[in-house]
């Protein structure tokens, strides 16, 4: 069979789009959570729809499994390949079709990157909204499989609520059209439900996004706080205050000082949490928000607070929230980023546990978050090099993501399931859930050929687990044995 | 106020046993909406009550069968409010009812649709099963987005039980302001100011005047209202009320409604066989009315040359399709989605499509 494999996609691609050696192979082993890596049977690159649907339908009658690829950006392993499958990269299909200024949308193929549509409308004053912190590599067909979100989502909404129209293939090959430039769709809300389908029911081959008009002015109040639970407070007391920030983000000390020694931006070091509010919209709105937030703020208890005074002042404020991450990283050899989130009043109360945890397995912490929407990336320390370390941070970070359900929230936000949350979605779901996922992804692939494996735990795997989700009561998954 | 859950399941599960199609009701204020009603009935209103309001997560949870008054008069009280606008067409109408429908208001295309706000949601599929997706919280993908599918799908992959849906702030102040236009000029203007950041939140245009509603801190209305020119429409409050529960003079007729929804910009060029009082432009251009005799497939090719599709809102013949067709492929996928949901086909069969 994988002869007959090879020389079927050989002939349906020319030479340098299909890779094989391992040496091609290496850097798709993984996605952007390297700890899981597999090299897959091989990497198709199409460059045309009819190469993508013909690799897709060979693919269904060899049986083998699709693996969609873009940018490989994800932080969850759901483009991690395996050895059986072919992973279909997205790269060619990078070419932006059409903007239409008028309609204020912008029409691209998968594989363009989140930058690039805001960097090709912003000579008409229009951007795209959705910014996650790996925008200028992450791709618009990952976007929308993770329904990613970034900074400004509290007010202008995750991926789902900017984009309005999807062409994406079936694991028959066959093109189906979602929506369009329209503001709903015809039928069941399919496009709603390919946003965060990992891959699982579809290779979306086209996107239009709605752009939106570049807000007249921004300003940010960044806020000093030298109690974590007093900035907890405060994040949700600038919401009860009647107040939609286009962002509202947070850091604890560890993650402070991480971003000041890489960043230099001028964050105290000495203070528990900064929170950073950024309000925008025309002139006159900003500036009768801004006071308000830097009202509401220092009302919370905040030691000192600044607001931007202007765009320069505004970007330095958020240069070191947004080097967040590779500043951490410096800190130590690994770290594991994690993704839960909660109710944002119950943010003081997780934050206790964690660090209680976090000295209790001798690995340190630092918090960065959407505070705004109660996204919480703690980001555990730790070197894979250490014999059983990465067990133990894996440890830890199920606790954490058993702690986020526990108190009413979810165990991913933003980065999705891929092959890293299976157990948790055990805990976070029940069997009848569960099968109901199967029984969808049964609609849109019988065979369950694409990306297998991922983002739905099979029934099977959470009894072995032992995860007691308890739904209304009862045990989950009572037909099954125990082991 | 009861939570009547554990007789729903009941009900459904009795359903599948004995294969009875359901008629899922619940204000029944959208009888006249989607295809003939058939089946036995489901009262869904008695599940009503709000279990959980969040003010300063901006999330709510409410039953089903929880009245639209009732959830308004809630969140009004910390100065809160659904952030897509639900019409109510008619007083009794529930929020279970709105999330099947996915109706949203004139602020829609500024603020999102219902299906944009759905946070998680509890439901019971056809075979009586008890599932919740979704959750509480802002963001959320964990498994697949059944909440939002939900939107929109009329009761036909499953009963809703409960819904959690994201609330936003009341704007401080808002202001209505008209400019004479004909409908071509309208759809320029709106989409004109549509392409800048000032805060409108509604557009709309009967081919005399384009109206304009603004909202946001009082600084921010004045300075738009200098912007945008013409006069201000005193009794604006009122008008975008009657313009959400079509209680404005236009929708007075017995001609079958017809609902295009349309990209923003698309020209205005009436259809052959109407004329422009036949029309009303809502969604700054998005969604455009029209009441008319004319064939459902002629207005259906009509709006897909514009780049849209039309339904079938109001009267007309509702034995025959009135939501837009689905290519083949699409509908295939349609009927295994509805298998996957609601195997035997029970639940409001045929309420949407014949088929499903
Ligand atoms: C430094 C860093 C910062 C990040 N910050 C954020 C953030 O702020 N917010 C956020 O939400 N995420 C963030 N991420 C995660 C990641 O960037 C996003 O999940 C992104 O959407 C992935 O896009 P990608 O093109 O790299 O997809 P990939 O990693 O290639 O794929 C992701 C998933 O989508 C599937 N897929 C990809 N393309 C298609 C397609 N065309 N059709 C169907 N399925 C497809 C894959 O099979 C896989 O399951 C960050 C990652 C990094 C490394």
């Amino acid at each position: 069979m994988p002869a007959q494999l090879l020389s079927s996609l050989a002939k349906l691609l020319p030479e340098s789009a299909l890779l094989t050696s391992e040496e091609a192979l290496r850097p798709y082993e993984c996605d952007g959570l390297s700890v899981y890596r597999g090299l897959p049977f091989a990497v198709a690159l199409p460059e045309t729809m009819e190469q993508a649907q013909s690799i897709i339908q060979l693919c269904k009658q060899l049986n083998t499994p699709v693996i969609a690829r873009g940018a490989g950006t994800g932080l969850a392993g759901g483009a991690m390949p395996t050895k059986d499958a072919v992973v279909l990269s997205l790269a060619k299909f990078n070419q932006i079709i059409e903007v239409d200024v008028d309609n204020r949308t912008a029409t691209v193929q998968p594989g363009v990157r989140n930058l690039a549509i805001s960097e090709a409308v912003v000579e008409h004053g229009l951007y795209y909204a959705p910014d996650p912190s790996s925008q200028i590599a992450c791709t618009i067909g990952g976007n929308v499989a993770e329904n990613s979100g970034g900074v400004h989502c509290l007010k202008y909404g995750l991926t789902v609520h900017n984009v309005l129209g999807l062409k994406f293939l079936t694991m028959d090959g066959e093109l189906i059209e979602l929506g369009g430039k329209a503001l709903d769709n015809a039928g069941y809300d399919v496009l709603a439900l390919l946003h965060g389908s990992e891959g699982l029911l579809g290779v979306i081959v086209e996107v239009t996004v709605k752009l939106l008009p570049k807000p007249e002015m921004a300003q940010v109040c960044m806020a000093m706080f030298d109690d974590i639970e007093k900035a907890g407070q405060a994040v949700c007391d600038v919401i009860a205050a009647g107040i939609v920030p286009a962002g509202l983000e947070m850091m604890d000390s560890l993650a402070i000082q991480a971003a000041e020694a890489y960043a230099q931006v001028g964050y105290p070091t000495d203070v528990a949490a900064i929170v950073l509010c950024e309000v925008d919209g025309t002139a006159h709105g900003v500036n009768d928000y801004i006071e308000k937030v830097e009202a509401v703020l220092t009302g919370a208890g905040a030691v000192e607070t600044r607001i931007s005074q202007n765009e320069e002042q505004r970007l330095q404020f958020w240069a070191g929230r947004k080097a967040a991450f590779p500043a951490v990283g410096r800190l130590a050899p690994d770290y594991y980023c994690m993704d839960g989130t909660i109710p944002k009043a119950r943010l003081a109360e997780v934050l206790k546990q964690i660090a209680a945890w976090s000295d209790a397995f001798g690995l340190p912490v630092a918090n960065v978050f959407h505070a705004g929407d109660g996204n919480m990336h703690p980001l555990i320390l730790y070197d894979a090099n250490k014999a059983g370390e990465l067990e133990k941070t894996e440890a830890f970070g199920k606790k954490i993501l058993e702690l986020c359900v526990q108190v009413g929230g979810t165990i991913t936000g933003e980065h999705g399931v891929g092959v890293e949350k299976l157990d948790a979605m055990c805990v976070q779901f029940g069997k009848t859930e569960l099968e109901q996922f199967f029984a969808i992804k049964d609609a849109f692939d019988d065979k369950r050929l694409l990306n297998p494996g991922k983002a739905v735990p099979t029934l099977h795997r959470c009894a072995e687990l032992g995860r007691m989700h308890v739904h209304n009561g009862e045990l989950p998954h009572p037909e099954l044995d125990r082991f | 106020m009861a939570d009547i859950s554990e007789k729903l399941q009941q009900q459904v599960m009795q359903a599948y046993e004995n294969d009875t199609p359901l008629n899922i009701i619940g204000g029944n204020s959208k009888a006249w909406y989607g295809r003939e009603p058939q089946g036995e009935p489901l009262y869904v209103s008695g599940h009503s009550g709000i279990v959980n309001d969040m003010p300063s997560e901006l999330v709510i949870t409410v039953r089903a069968g929880t009245k639209l008054s009732e959830i308004a008069g809630a969140l009004d009280k910390h100065g809160q409010r659904l952030p897509f606008d639900p019409p109510y067409f008619g007083e009794d109408a529930t929020i279970g009812g709105t999330v099947a429908c996915n109706f949203s208001g004139p602020r829609r295309p500024y603020a999102g649709s219902c299906r944009d706000f759905m946070l998680g949601c509890t439901m019971l599929n056809g075979k009586g099963e008890k599932l919740r997706f979704g959750g509480e919280v802002m963001k959320n993908v964990a498994g697949f987005d059944v909440s939002r599918l939900m939107a929109g799908s009329m009761g036909t992959l499953g009963v809703l039980l409960d819904v959690s849906l994201k609330i936003l702030p009341h704007r401080l102040a808002e202001q209505t302001v008209v400019i004479d236009a004909g409908f071509k000029q309208a759809i320029k203007l709106m989409n004109h100011w549509a392409g800048t950041p000032l805060p409108v939140t509604a557009m709309c245009a009967d081919g005399n005047l384009v109206y304009f509603r603004i909202c946001g801190t009082p600084s921010a209305v004045e300075r738009s209202m200098r912007d945008i020119g013409g006069s201000i429409y005193e009794d604006g409050k009122a008008f975008w009320k009657d313009l959400r529960e079509h209680q404005l003079d236009f929708f007075q007729s017995d001609a079958p409604l017809y609902r295009l929804s349309v990209p923003p910009a698309a020209a205005f060029e009436p259809l052959a066989g109407t004329t422009e009082h036949d029309w009303f432009v809502g969604w700054g251009g998005a969604q455009r009315w029209l009441k008319s005799d004319v064939d459902f497939a002629v207005v259906q090719s009509y709006a897909q040359k514009l780049g849209g599709h039309a339904k079938l809102l109001r009267g007309g013949d509702r034995e025959a399709e009135v939501f837009p067709p689905l290519a083949p492929a699409l509908m295939a996928l349609h009927k295994q989605l509805k298998h996957s949901f609601d195997p035997k086909g029970l639940l409001n069969p045929g309420r949407m499509y014949k088929d499903l």
